[in-house]
């Protein structure tokens, strides 16, 4: 019995002592938080930037839900934020850090903090959209549409991404939107099932249409050049179609005479997707050119096209004669070899666009 | 015998060391040994919480838990404290030393579930130790620990710069056998002192 009150009182102290010492030693008051000189927000201090960037409905992309452990919610702090952490310092290289980034997740607001941030990360929003439908494209690739609802509309330019919310996570994914920027009432997505990837498990097992999703976009400086009027050179394979396909159609759209080659990298004839669709493009867009190349492919594929890498097969076709514009969608690997080759047919560092995944 | 407390902290730094012959606080030890700047910042913050909490258990364990035969409940008793210290501290220090915040205060939570924390306090049962034996005990503890942490980070360090290590090895496999080295090394220490 004695023991009993004896662990009770103990406890109780021990929570009085802790409320107690909040009560007195965290208090911040009244903060306020800049934004690129053009807005302020106030807040009551001690939650992470990030956590009240998100409140008042700005919209930075995170994928591990503040952990620090993704590295995406890199934004530039001007002041205020205190000396960096060694949480953060695994994302952050030496100029960044001159520059001021920070990993918004990280920085507790105890003061007042300037901030700034890039126009689309500012028009970002928060959306919340029903599945219109879910396809099997592959044996591992899903394609699917998502009618945002509430009569909102999405800006983004073709080959920007959007951050898939994982429903009961504070989680979220980026894909790549494969829809051109002229729909602007809903969006397609190509997910490829990632053996062991929590959202696109999530997507491929559970998702089902008609169901409610959220996502936040758009993002990323991965976009059409849509002022300039030099050659395309596309270079994909698997779910990098998403950010090739979203570009082609609106160039498509807008009646373009740009050369446009895309070559589309898979192992076999059952890696292929949207060909039919690829093909069709090519009948109403004369400059654009659809070469996909299979890496190994069986006997019965039957295949008579390109065989090899995508890479070489993209060595074998480009010219040196006009000035090129490239954008690369796929993984590290195969960006890597597409720049040698670039690099090698003369085309400009700068004007080359990437997206690693 | 009445053990010196100045010798049960020289046993508990080389003879005893709480990382290197106990094998505890070994996560910590695995994922923070990056970099020397880092491991030495996680090794202060450790002796600092360890010194604190074992103050704390100590007085706690004579002057509550003894006279009122609730020894039963020490193991519990002894956890809320370490996690409620270190709730406190981290708010004291980010409240009145933000510079010190800044350069270990991120480690403190992280501390909360170390086990060589709760080790010290449950050793000092075991050993029933003075106040005076178990404030050096806790010292010498936590400055083996550091010193453990701080000779495998800075072999690590040396170690990015050769960089030969076989892919399946790389991460905690090396540190392992790092300290592994470090150990069966320490064991030229034994019969320095003993404590026990």
């Amino acid at each position: 019995m004695i023991t009993f009150l004896v662990v009770n009182g103990l406890l109780l102290c021990i929570a009085l002592l802790l409320l107690v010492a909040e009560h007195y030693l965290v208090t911040y008051g009244e903060c306020s938080i800049d934004i690129s000189g053009e807005r302020t927000i106030k807040v009551q201090g001690g939650d992470s930037l990030l956590a009240y960037l998100n409140v008042n409905k700005l919209f930075i992309p995170s994928a591990c839900g503040g952990k620090a452990t993704c590295g995406f919610c890199k934004i530039k702090v001007l002041s205020g934020a205190g000396t960096i952490l060694p949480t953060e310092e695994v994302y952050i290289d030496r100029l960044e850090k001159e520059e001021g980034m920070r990993l918004a997740c990280q920085v507790k607001v105890k003061g007042d903090v300037e901030i700034y941030l890039p126009e689309y990360l500012l028009s970002a929003d928060e959306f919340s959209a029903r599945v219109e439908w879910i396809t099997d494209v592959t044996y591992d690739i899903k394609h699917i549409s998502l009618k945002i609802q509430d009569g909102k509309q999405i800006t983004f330019k073709p080959g920007q991404y959007v951050q898939f919310k994982i429903p009961g996570t504070d989680e979220f994914r980026a894909y790549s939107i494969a829809s051109p920027p002229h729909i602007k009432d809903r969006i397609e997505l190509i997910i490829r099932q990632v053996p062991g990837g929590l959202c696109s498990t999530y997507i491929h097992k559970v998702l089902e249409k008609d169901m409610q999703v959220v996502f936040t976009g758009s993002f990323g400086d991965f976009y059409l050049q849509e002022d300039s009027t030099k050659e395309i050179i596309a270079i994909g394979g698997g779910c990098g179609m998403a950010p090739i396909r979203s570009i082609l159609h609106s160039l498509e759209k807008i009646g373009s005479t740009r050369r446009f080659y895309y070559f589309f990298g898979a192992r076999t004839t059952r890696d292929l997707f949207l060909d039919e669709e690829m093909k069709e493009i090519e009948k109403k867009y004369p400059n654009f050119k659809y070469i996909p190349a299979l890496s190994e492919p069986r006997p019965e594929d039957q295949w008579d096209g390109e065989v090899g890498f995508v890479t070489q097969t993209a060595e074998k076709y480009i010219d040196e004669k006009t000035e090129k514009e490239a954008y690369l969608c796929g993984p590290p690997p195969m960006i890597d070899a597409a720049m040698r080759v670039l690099a090698k047919k003369g085309i400009k560092k700068e004007d080359i666009f990437f997206d690693k995944f | 015998m009445e053990l010196h407390p100045l010798m049960i902290f020289v046993a508990a730094v080389f003879t005893h060391n709480i990382a290197l012959s106990y094998l505890l606080g070994m996560c910590p030890l695995l994922a923070m040994s990056r970099n020397l700047g880092t491991a030495a910042g996680m090794g202060i913050a450790v002796i600092f919480v360890m010194v604190i909490t074992s103050a704390v258990n100590w007085l706690l364990l004579h002057f509550v838990l003894i006279p009122t035969g609730s020894v039963i409940m020490s193991y519990l008793i002894f956890i809320i404290v370490i996690a409620s210290v270190v709730q406190l501290l981290e708010m004291i220090v980010e409240k009145y030393f933000p510079r010190l915040q800044s350069s270990f205060g991120i480690f403190l939570p992280l501390i909360t579930v170390n086990c060589t924390i709760l080790a010290i306090s449950l050793f000092m049962v075991l050993r029933s130790y003075t106040f005076m034996q178990t404030i050096f005990f806790a010292l010498g503890s936590g400055a083996g620990w550091l010193l453990a942490i701080s000779v495998i980070a800075a072999i690590r360090e040396k170690l990015i710069l050769i960089g030969d290590v076989p892919d399946g090895l790389k991460g905690a496999g090396i540190t392992m056998v790092i300290a592994g080295i470090i150990a069966l090394s320490f064991i030229g220490f034994s019969g320095m002192v003993s404590i026990q």
